[in-house]
């Protein structure tokens, strides 16, 4: 027995002290970090005009695609679970795709197709041509949207389809017998049970998106104007200053201020919607981000 | 990925008990849910996806050669994927020690240190990459302490992996977490009362059984880091001399020089290597399936 305990304090240690060194120190290094200059350098560091700019795009990105990805999500997981079909498992893995693959990809994937070489180009400038108006894809904002919308895309759904599963389809094919309409049922019968999935998935799928570098990094090269925080954050990290090095860290601490506050809703989440416990039943719980 | 296996089997369910195919049509909405989401999948993901490929298979074979087989990409994929591989393989020995700590101990403070286990999927990636960069540079608090013993992080290919390990670490802990809490603690009773020796119980009763999650964690660790830009481009100084570019940083760098055949070709390689690692995640877990549906 007293060999177990042994045992028992040694892992525990362990996982403290790693997590403690690999997660918590580098976590209170930003803030640190941001403060070295003092609190005015900082409140100046995080107003200037292109950190405005940034946070305004990152905002747009990141409500495009919460809308996108909800309303995708929705559908999505309403057509895999409450139908039986062909290639059913295909669809449920394409889905995934943006999980698995680099988000310098998918900024690429973008540029080739509305970009200089692209074969949409022609049809975009077709249609400005024909409106009168100067929609630009790439290096503009559009393409920051649809960079953020494609690496959160799978957020959502992922959450509420295995829910959808454990929950089975009695519920709706009784409502459905007593003449339901399909809104009603789902707004009825369906949302409330999976209205805590729901903000679970949407609050993984702000977080990504508020944080999201690599597509965005390959379709936004115009600082102050396309820029999104973490761009910002590259270019004062990058134009080497110490000024501009503690800029970066501070525009830094307020990604990671949002990123604890996630943190702690997510907890809040999994408390409220008693998650710890479905997930035991479920399996639901895979770690794909 | 599990939840895929997770619908396989509620259809052979439904397959069975006889209401499959009959009324499959009876709650509505089917294909307005099913036009919805494949239309935005396929103008989202899969048509500019399809671009890429396009593109690269409309390049002459000679110059795609060139281009992989040129020194830089040739060690930035060597890199990407010895380093990722590195990374996950240190996940899993820690992520299978947090997972069983946070799964079969109580102890003050467990709640937090189950939270803070999923910062890397909160923190953006490039807040991590120059956090990581500058606690692990020659100045830095860990950097300098590593220094005293001889050991460089920042700018070599250590710091990829430091970083690498930051961003896997969850996938595994996530993906063992609930396998852990589903396993009942009387198999290891049995196990030691019959005399076996808690490492033999460990190895013989408990890893047999943990295999397929922790290969599953391992998997998405190692896919995450053969991609991962944002948190390893400031650690890892993309030195070509050094050889410390990875493949994400390449494509980056060729894109910047509108150098679009360059970039594709090193992306065709990247996504290929991805899909063969989600193909074999799936097959691992529907036999993990199989073999559990059986019992």
């Amino acid at each position: 027995m007293r060999k177990r305990q042994g045992i028992r304090i040694f892992l525990i240690l362990m996982s403290v002290l790693f997590v403690a060194t690999m997660l918590v120190v580098p976590l209170i290094s930003v803030i640190v970090g941001s403060l070295r200059q003092g609190v005015a350098f900082y409140i100046q560091a995080i107003s200037t005009d292109t950190v405005r700019s940034a946070l305004r795009v990152t905002l747009i990105a990141t409500m495009a695609a919460l809308v996108v990805n909800t309303f995708f999500g929705l559908a999505a997981a309403w057509a895999l679970t409450r139908f039986s079909f062909r290639g059913k498992q295909v669809l449920s893995a394409l889905i995934d795709i943006p999980f698995s693959i680099s988000p310098v990809i998918a900024g690429l994937a973008f540029l080739m197709t509305f970009g200089r070489l692209g074969w949409a180009a022609p049809i975009v400038d077709r249609i400005n041509v024909l409106f009168h108006t100067n929609i630009k894809i790439v290096f503009a904002i559009p393409g920051v949207v649809l960079a953020t919308i494609f690496v959160t895309f799978p957020f959502i759904s992922r959450e509420l389809i295995p829910v959808l599963n454990a929950r089975g389809r009695d519920e709706e094919e009784a409502a459905a017998l007593m003449g339901a309409s399909g809104w009603n049922i789902f707004r009825r019968v369906t949302l409330p049970g999976i209205k805590w999935p729901l903000l679970y998935g949407m609050i993984l799928c702000l977080a990504r998106a508020l944080g999201e570098f690599g597509a965005v990094h390959a379709l936004s090269k115009t600082r102050g104007g396309t820029f999104t925080l973490p761009l910002e954050i590259d270019a004062l990290y990058l134009s080497g200053g110490a000024d501009s090095v503690t800029a970066s860290f501070a525009v830094s601490s307020l990604l990671v201020m949002m990123a604890v506050i996630v943190l702690v809703l997510r907890s809040l989440i999994e408390h409220r919607s008693g998650r710890r416990g479905q997930k035991k039943r479920t399996e639901s719980e895979t770690g794909e981000i | 990925m599990k939840s895929i296996s997770d619908n396989r089997q509620m259809e052979e369910m439904r397959e069975k008990s006889g209401r499959g195919r009959g009324n499959k049509r009876l709650i509505p909405g089917f294909g307005l849910t099913m036009g919805i989401t494949l239309a935005m999948l396929s103008i989202l993901i899969l048509i500019p996806l399809a671009s890429v490929l396009i593109y690269a298979f409309r390049m002459p074979p000679a110059e795609f050669i060139e281009i992989l087989t040129s020194e830089s990409v040739r060690w930035a994929l060597f890199v990407s994927v010895s380093t990722s591989f590195v990374a996950a393989l240190i996940n899993v020995v820690f992520g299978l020690i947090l997972a069983w700590v946070l799964v079969r101990y109580e102890f003050p403070g467990k709640r937090i240190l189950d939270g803070l286990v999923e910062l890397p999927f909160a923190i953006p990636t490039a807040v991590a990459g120059i956090t990581l960069s500058r606690l692990y540079s020659d100045q830095g608090l860990f950097g300098r302490a590593l220094g005293h013993l001889g050991l460089r992080v920042s700018y070599t290919h250590l710091g990829i992996i430091v970083a690498l390990t930051f961003i896997g670490i969850p996938f595994v802990v996530r993906t063992v977490q609930p396998v852990l809490e589903q396993l009942d603690p009387f198999f290891e009773e049995a196990s030691s009362m019959l005399g076996a020796a808690p490492h033999t119980t460990f190895l013989r009763v408990v890893l047999p059984e943990l295999t397929p999650a922790l290969l599953t964690g391992f998997g998405l660790a190692f896919a995450r880091g053969i991609g991962e830009y944002g948190s390893v481009i400031y650690i890892s100084g993309n030195s070509a001399r050094d050889h410390t570019q990875v493949a994400s940083y390449v494509i980056m760098q060729r894109l910047n020089y509108m150098d679009y055949s360059g970039a594709t070709a090193v992306a065709l390689v990247m996504l290929v290597l991805s899909f063969l690692l989600l193909f074999s995640l799936n097959l691992i877990q529907l036999k993990q399936h199989r073999r559990t549906g059986d019992a």
